[in-house]
C-alpha cells in the first residue's frame, strides 16, 4: 500500500516536471523594491520603470539593451537641418490594452500632460526643450523644440515619456494600461505583480505567457528564494558576497554587466562645513575608492571620478584627481579650520551598498578627523529628509538613471549645488549637436563637478544578474532603469 | 538579641555558599556569567583590535594566532567585537534591570504598604503595560524615536517596570503583615524606614533572582533590535548586528553568525542557570534539601 502511494507520488512528481520543463513559457523575476504605483509618468521610483517599462507602456522612441535609440511608437522620424523640428511617423494598428486605438492625439496627450502646470512628471527636464507639439494627421506628429537638443531621441526613449492614453490616464498608477506587449495582471502588495501577454500586441508577440515581479527586499531570503526556484531570474542581486556561491551552481549563471547607477557620497553643499570647498575636498582625499568596492560590495563595482559612467565613450577618467591620502586630508581641514575635528552626519537609505559602504566611509573619515555619525533611514523618509527637505551633511546613494550629470545644473537638487561655469558648460552642452563638440563639453562638465568636489564620486554600480540556466533574451546591460522581458524567452 | 541574629546571619550565609558549592547550575551559569562580566569589563580597557578601524585587505580571514576567532567581512578582529558586544550587552542589562528595579521597586512597595486607591492605580497600570508585547513595542519605540543604543535599552527598561512592580508588590504583602511591621507601625516608624529597614531585606531574594532573568532576557531583547538594525548602531560592534551582517554571508563564512550567536546562547543560559540556581538556594523551603526538587 505505501509502496503504491510512493509511486504514485512519484509518477505525479516526474509527470509534473516534464510537463513544466517541455512548456515553461512563464517568468519569474525577484525585485528588491516594491514601487510605490506603476505610473511611469508620474514618479521618480526605478522601481517603476523596472517593472513597466516596455513591458506596458511604449514611448515614441525607445533604448535597446546597448543603449542604442530605436524605434518605438514611432516608426521613423526625420529631423530638419537646423536640428528644431522633428516629424515622427506612427505605427498603424496600434491599441491601448483597453482597446482604445493609439494615434497622434495620444501624443499630445501625452505630452502635454506631462508639461503641465500641474504635472508630476518626474523628469520635467526632459520636456523643458520642447516649443510647440503638433499634429498634422492621426499617423504623424511634429515636435519642434526651443533650441537644438543633443540627446532628445535618447530623451524620448525614458520610461517617463511614454505614452498613455486620455481614457486610462488618471487610473495607471494601480491599473496600468498601455499599448506594450504584456498587461496588467493584477498586483498583490507587498508581494508580487503580475503581467500576462498582450494577444493584441501590434508588434511580433512576446514569448512568454505570464511574468510575474516578486518583491524580494531581503537579500539572504533573495538566495533562498532563487536557491528553491521561486524565483527564476533576479536581474540585480543586491548583496554581491552571495555571488560566488551562484557562479559554482550549476543551475545558475551570474552575469555581471554595466549599469547607469553612479554611486556617489552625497554632500549637502550648502550645510555649514561642507560649504567650504576644502573640507569637500578633504573628504575625497580620506576616501579609499577600492577598499569601499572590496569591503561593501565585494569586488563588485568600477571606480568613478565623476558623476559619469566608465562604459560611456565620453568618459573621462578623474579617479585620479583626489589619491587617497591622509595627510593631504588632514592638512585641508586643518586649513578649513577643523583641525581639531568634525562631526558630521552620514544619512544611509537601506541598500547594502549604502548601509555597509557607509560603515567604510564612517571609518575612513574617522581616521582623518571627522566624526561621521551613521543615521540609517527607510526610502520614504530618506526621500522626505534628504532629497526633498536637504536636512542631511552626506548620505550614499546610487543615481541610475542614465546621462543625469544634468541634475547639477538645476537649481534646486538635494545636493545644494550651484555653479554658474557649470550651468554654461551643461547649456552649451544641451544645444551641441556636433558629436566631437559634444564629447569635450561632456569632459569639461565632469571635470568640472570633480575641481569643484561636489561630492564623493565612488564607483558605479555592477549590474550582477542571477539567471537560471536556459533564459535568453534578457539585458545583461542596464542602460536604463528597465527589466524589459519582451525578447525573453526559455531555451 | 542582636548577638543571636549576628550568629544567625552569619550561619546563614555559610550555609548558602556551603550549599552553593554543590550547586552545579548555579556554578556552571555563576562561571559563564563572571566570564561575560569579566570580558566586558576587559573590553572597556582593552581588546586585541580596535573596533571601528577597518582592515579590508584581511578580510575573512580564518581563525589564526594574530585573530584567534578570525575577522568579519570589514577586517575587523572578531574576538574584540565579541568583547565589546559583550560589554554593550551587559551595560544594556544592568541599565534596563536597573530601570525594572529603580521605578518597579518602589512603586510595588508603594501598593503593598497603600492599599486602596494606589495599589489600584500601580497594578492596571502594570496590567496595561503587560498587555503590549514587550518587544513588539520596544520596535515601536525605537522606529519613533529613533534607532540607537540609549532608546532600545530604555525600552527593554520600561517592560521591566511592570514585571517588578508586581513582584514586589506580591511579595510586600505578606511581609507586611509580619507582626514586626505592625509593630514597627504601632510605635511609628515612618513609612520610609520601614519600607528601606524591615521590608527590603526580606524581599530582596526573589528580586535578585527576577533580576537575573530579566538581566538574560534584556541581552536577548537588545541582541533582537540590533540585528532589526533598531539597537545599537554602527561602528560600535553588538552580537546581535554581527549576526545580521553574518545573514547573507552564512553560505561561506558560517563562523560569522555562529560566534556572536553562540555567545548569546551562551550568555542568556547562563544567567538563567545562575537565576535558577539563586531561586533554590535562596528560598528557605527548599533549604536543607540536596538537590532542587523537580518543576
Amino acid at each position: 500500500m505505501k509502496t503504491k502511494l510512493f509511486a504514485a507520488a512519484f509518477l505525479a512528481a516526474g509527470l509534473g516536471m516534464s510537463g513544466q520543463v517541455a512548456a515553461k513559457d512563464t517568468l519569474t523575476l525577484g525585485i528588491g523594491l516594491e514601487p510605490p504605483h506603476l505610473d511611469p509618468t508620474g514618479g521618480a521610483a526605478a522601481a517603476i520603470d523596472e517593472v513597466v517599462y516596455q513591458n506596458v507602456f511604449e514611448g515614441l522612441t525607445r533604448i535597446g539593451p546597448d543603449g542604442a535609440v530605436l524605434p518605438g511608437l514611432a516608426k521613423s522620424w526625420t529631423v530638419s537641418d537646423d536640428g528644431l523640428t522633428y516629424s515622427f511617423k506612427l505605427r498603424d494598428g496600434v491599441r491601448f490594452h483597453d482597446g482604445t486605438a493609439f494615434d497622434s492625439a495620444d501624443v499630445l496627450f501625452s505630452i502635454g500632460r506631462a508639461m503641465a502646470e500641474d504635472s508630476t512628471n518626474a523628469q520635467k527636464g526632459l520636456f523643458e526643450p520642447i516649443a510647440k507639439i503638433e499634429a498634422p494627421d492621426a499617423a504623424t506628429v511634429t515636435i519642434t523644440l526651443k533650441r537644438p537638443t543633443g540627446h532628445f531621441l535618447f530623451n524620448l526613449g525614458w520610461g517617463d515619456v511614454v505614452m498613455v492614453a486620455p481614457e486610462s490616464a488618471d487610473t495607471n498608477k494601480t491599473k496600468p494600461v498601455g499599448t506594450g506587449p504584456f498587461t496588467f495582471d493584477r498586483w498583490s502588495k507587498g508581494a508580487e505583480i503580475r503581467l500576462k501577454r498582450n494577444d493584441a500586441y501590434w508588434g511580433a508577440a512576446a514569448k512568454l505567457s505570464k511574468v510575474s515581479f516578486k518583491v524580494m527586499p531581503d537579500a539572504a531570503s533573495s538566495a533562498a528564494a532563487l536557491m528553491s526556484g521561486d524565483i527564476d531570474v533576479f536581474p540585480n542581486f543586491g548583496a554581491p558576497e552571495l555571488l560566488e556561491q551562484f557562479r559554482a551552481d550549476p543551475r545558475f549563471e551570474v552575469v555581471v554587466g554595466t549599469t547607469e547607477g553612479e554611486t556617489i557620497l552625497s554632500m549637502n553643499n550648502t550645510s555649514k562645513a561642507l560649504s567650504d570647498i576644502r573640507v569637500r575636498r578633504a573628504i575625497a582625499h580620506a576616501i579609499d575608492r577600492q577598499a569601499i568596492i572590496d569591503g561593501a560590495m565585494f569586488g563588485s563595482g568600477t571606480p568613478i571620478g565623476s558623476h559619469f559612467a566608465p562604459h560611456h565613450p565620453a568618459y573621462v577618467d578623474l579617479t585620479g584627481m583626489y589619491p587617497h591620502d591622509m595627510a593631504k586630508a588632514k592638512a585641508l581641514l586643518a586649513e578649513a579650520g577643523y583641525a581639531s575635528g568634525l562631526k558630521l552626519r552620514l544619512t544611509l537609505p537601506p541598500p547594502s551598498y549604502a548601509r555597509r559602504g557607509g560603515e567604510v566611509i564612517a571609518a575612513q573619515l574617522a581616521a582623518v578627523g571627522i566624526e561621521a555619525e551613521i543615521i540609517p533611514v527607510e526610502w520614504a523618509q530618506w526621500l522626505k529628509q534628504v532629497f526633498k527637505t536637504t536636512d542631511y551633511d552626506l548620505t550614499i546613494v546610487s543615481h541610475t538613471e542614465p546621462f543625469d550629470i544634468g541634475i547639477y545644473a538645476r537649481d534646486s537638487y538635494y545636493f545644494n549645488y550651484k555653479s554658474e561655469r557649470f550651468n554654461q558648460i551643461y547649456a552649451d552642452l544641451t544645444e551641441a549637436v556636433d558629436p566631437a563638440k559634444r564629447k569635450a563639453l561632456i569632459g569639461e562638465a565632469q571635470k568640472v563637478l570633480a575641481e569643484d568636489s561636489v561630492n564623493g564620486f565612488l564607483f558605479e554600480l555592477a549590474q550582477n544578474g542571477v539567471w537560471k540556466k536556459g533564459i535568453k533574451g534578457l539585458w545583461a546591460n542596464r542602460p536604463i532603469q528597465a527589466n524589459d522581458v519582451t525578447a525573453a524567452y526559455w531555451e | 538579641m542582636s548577638e543571636v541574629t549576628a550568629v544567625g546571619y552569619i550561619r546563614h550565609r555559610a550555609g548558602f555558599w556551603r550549599r552553593a558549592m554543590r550547586h552545579p547550575g548555579f556554578l556552571i551559569g555563576g562561571a559563564i556569567s563572571l566570564l561575560v562580566l569579566l570580558m566586558a569589563a576587559l573590553a572597556l580597557v582593552w581588546t586585541p583590535y580596535p573596533v571601528t578601524v577597518l582592515n579590508i585587505a584581511e578580510k575573512l580571514s580564518a581563525a589564526s594566532i594574530a585573530h584567534p576567532l578570525g575577522t568579519d567581512h570589514f577586517g575587523r578582529d572578531i574576538l574584540s567585537m565579541l568583547m565589546v558586544g559583550a560589554g554593550n550587552s551587559v551595560a544594556v542589562g544592568l541599565v534596563a534591570v536597573g530601570l525594572g528595579i529603580g521605578v518597579g521597586g518602589p512603586l510595588g512597595l508603594l501598593a503593598a504598604m497603600r492599599p486602596g486607591l494606589i495599589s489600584e492605580a500601580v497594578m492596571r497600570a502594570s496590567d496595561l503595560a503587560f498587555a503590549f508585547p514587550a518587544l513588539l513595542t520596544a520596535v515601536m519605540i525605537t522606529a519613533i524615536y529613533g534607532p540607537g543604543t540609549m532608546n532600545s535599552v530604555i525600552a527593554i527598561g520600561i517592560f521591566n517596570i511592570p514585571v517588578f512592580a508586581r513582584l514586589t508588590r506580591g511579595v510586600s504583602l505578606s511581609v507586611w503583615k509580619m507582626e514586626y511591621v505592625t509593630a514597627a507601625r504601632a510605635v511609628g516608624v515612618p513609612p520610609l524606614q520601614i519600607a528601606l529597614r524591615y521590608m527590603l531585606p526580606n524581599i530582596a531574594s526573589p528580586l535578585i533572582v527576577q533580576a537575573t532573568i530579566q538581566f538574560a532576557l534584556a541581552i536577548l531583547a537588545e541582541a533582537g533590535l540590533s540585528y532589526l538594525g533598531l539597537g545599537t548602531q554602527p561602528p560600535q560592534p553588538s552580537w546581535g548586528k554581527m549576526l545580521h551582517e553574518a545573514q547573507t554571508m552564512l553560505y561561506f563564512a558560517p563562523m560569522l553568525a555562529i560566534l556572536p550567536g553562540a555567545a548569546i546562547a551562551v550568555t542568556v543560559l547562563g544567567l538563567n542557570l545562575l537565576g535558577d540556581g539563586l531561586r533554590d538556594l535562596l528560598d528557605p523551603k527548599l533549604r536543607g534539601t540536596a538537590k532542587p526538587p523537580k518543576t
